[in-house]
């Protein structure tokens, strides 16, 4: 069998979900060709042990997003009877766009995968889990953080593609660069807090301990449709992202039906609220009953000593 | 030219999900709802509308239930309903194909969805149908004028936020946006109720969607969490972070 792996990059570097993407790919056994879209980080996923080769596909149709023209760059590179990419929106994008133009089903956010192919993934964001057969190529876009990484000592060779592809969607205007802050549903830490921070502003209180920890800060729903500072881009929910961090720390946030839905599958949870009584504090390993504004200086301090050390 | 909205009818989000013999329990649903998503993409398509843009065509797929969709997007506007009907689920490429054909029938050049629906949290709609359509794609957009040929949207895209130009015709994912959703009146509730809706069977539409390459085997609810240890005060805090290390082996 052989698998083509579509490379996931950030800030103009190969991101690590790659490796996990080709740790899943390694366990199905055969080649493992990675397409580098734009020829980003080529170099870097020729080093992920286990790939066998690495194209770096280049053309004026990467210097922005434009899913169609991508796919239809990457399309006629594609080797074997399966196409991993990450569950971020490009990944599943490119999933898409790709398995359409080969006319093969494809399969978003899956959590395990084995050989045949037999999938699991969650649905109505984690309410329930499904697992599915897929009996034909098909391409199947990965969950970050469920599979396990790739080594480094990889040594593959790097062959490069010049793709002359139009693009069809110019961008005319940058209205706002994307947050520096790793994205909730990438990061092994979470902090995320709710309307009972009382006001957007001590977010800043949040992002303090998510910089001690190298954290994403996210949002419950409720904070996002109250205050139009806390962007969607940051809930946490059935309608905005569902993660799966080693730790989530819900900080005044009662634990809506949707918001637990989102984050419950998370390794482990420590719940911080003032009402002993929250929903929150049934699915938390660690709770705490305090209010935001005593818990979070202590906790700053403690996890700074901590990690000092 | 017009605008053709695809709405997916999903168990609303408030809803508690149970399992029943290894499937999810549809009829332990009590609300569905369409999809949140796809609520911006109709509105969005209403506003153009207003703006002399041309038809709202509310196109569903799904089985018979769905069609409370196409009526609550007529409440509020849509202009022709489509349902093409599937009760039994489908993978990507059937939905596709049946969507792309409805879309042709419909002879819209502009597709407005949500960027993924809130049951299966895909998001493999929009940019496979564009793709079989031959199509270009916006994805994660909240907002879309079109002046002559020509399409300007914001979007959230990798490199942050974004005005991109594109040109018709083209498929607009839609993400969570500031448009406050407009309720139906009164008028549009009644009007929507008399509204004919356009029923079409794969058949119908001249596709023939074969069998589904991905077959569910089964549904089961999340591991249940052991109960967890809770304490009072911020006083315990420093038990708490030395359990995360030493317990848990988080941080």
């Amino acid at each position: 069998m052989s698998v083509t792996v579509i490379s996931e990059s950030s800030n103009g570097a190969l991101h690590p979900v790659t490796a996990q993407l080709v740790g899943a790919a390694s366990s199905l056994g055969g080649s493992i060709t990675v397409i580098c879209p734009g020829g980003v980080g080529s170099s870097d996923a020729a080093n992920i042990a286990g790939v066998t080769k690495v194209i770096s596909v280049e053309g004026d149709c990467f210097e922005s997003y434009d899913c169609v023209a991508w796919s239809k760059a990457i399309s006629p590179l594609v080797e074997g009877d399966l196409v991993l990419s990450s569950s971020s929106a490009v990944g599943r994008d490119l999933a898409s766009s790709i398995a359409a133009s080969m006319g093969v089903p494809v399969v978003q956010d899956v959590t395990s995968l084995t050989e045949g192919f037999s999938a699991t993934r969650p649905i109505f964001s984690g309410k329930a889990i499904e697992e599915v057969g897929i009996s034909s190529p098909c391409a199947i876009s990965l969950r970050a953080n469920s599979f396990e990484s790739a080594g480094d000592g990889g040594n593959a060779e790097v062959s490069s593609v010049n793709v002359s592809q139009d693009i069809t969607v110019a961008v005319k205007q940058a209205l706002a660069k994307a947050s520096e802050r790793i994205d909730v549903s990438e990061a092994d830490i979470v902090i995320s807090g709710g309307r009972g921070m009382g006001e957007p502003a001590n977010f800043s209180h949040l992002e303090e301990v998510a910089d001690i920890l190298g954290a994403a800060v996210g949002a419950s729903r409720a904070a996002v449709d109250t205050w139009g500072e806390i962007p969607h881009s940051m809930q946490v929910g059935q309608t905005g992202k569902t993660v799966t961090p080693n730790l989530y720390i819900a900080v005044g946030i009662s634990g809506a039906i949707q918001h637990l839905a989102g984050m419950r599958s998370s390794k482990f949870i420590l719940a911080i609220n003032k009402d002993a009584d929250a929903p929150i504090f049934g699915v938390a390993d660690y709770g705490i009953v305090s209010t935001w504004e005593e818990a979070l200086p202590v906790l700053k301090e403690h996890l700074s000593d901590l990690l000092s050390n | 030219m017009g605008v053709a909205v695809l709405l997916k009818q999903v168990p609303d989000t408030t809803a508690k999900i149970s399992i029943s013999g290894d499937r999810v329990d549809e009829a332990s649903i009590t609300k569905w709802s369409i999809s949140p998503y796809d609520e911006y993409a109709l509105e969005n398509a209403i506003k153009l509308k207003e703006s002399g843009f041309g038809d709202v065509v509310a196109i569903t797929c799904g089985p018979s239930r769905s069609a409370k969709c196409l009526t609550e997007a007529a409440a509020v506007g849509a202009d022709r309903l489509i349902h093409i009907i599937s009760e039994s689920p489908l993978d990507s490429i059937q939905v596709q194909s049946l969507l792309s054909a409805a879309v042709k029938e419909s002879g819209c050049e502009v597709v407005m969805c949500g960027k993924q629906a809130a049951d299966t949290n895909s998001g493999s709609t929009g940019p496979g149908l564009a793709t079989t359509l031959g199509f270009s794609c916006v994805g994660g957009v909240t907002e879309v004028s079109i002046e002559g040929g020509n399409a300007s949207a914001t979007r959230l895209g990798p490199s942050g936020l974004e005005q991109v130009e594109v040109a018709v015709p083209c498929v607009f994912t839609f993400d969570k946006g500031d448009s406050e959703l407009r309720r139906p009146n009164v008028r549009g509730i009644m009007m929507a109720k008399k509204k004919p809706v356009d029923v079409f069977s794969a058949e119908d539409l001249g596709v023939d969607v074969g069998d589904s390459m991905v077959e569910i085997k089964s549904h089961s609810s999340p591991p249940e969490k052991k109960p967890g240890q809770k304490f009072v005060g911020s006083d315990s805090i420093p038990e708490v972070v030395s359990k995360l290390r030493e317990e848990a082996n988080v941080i």
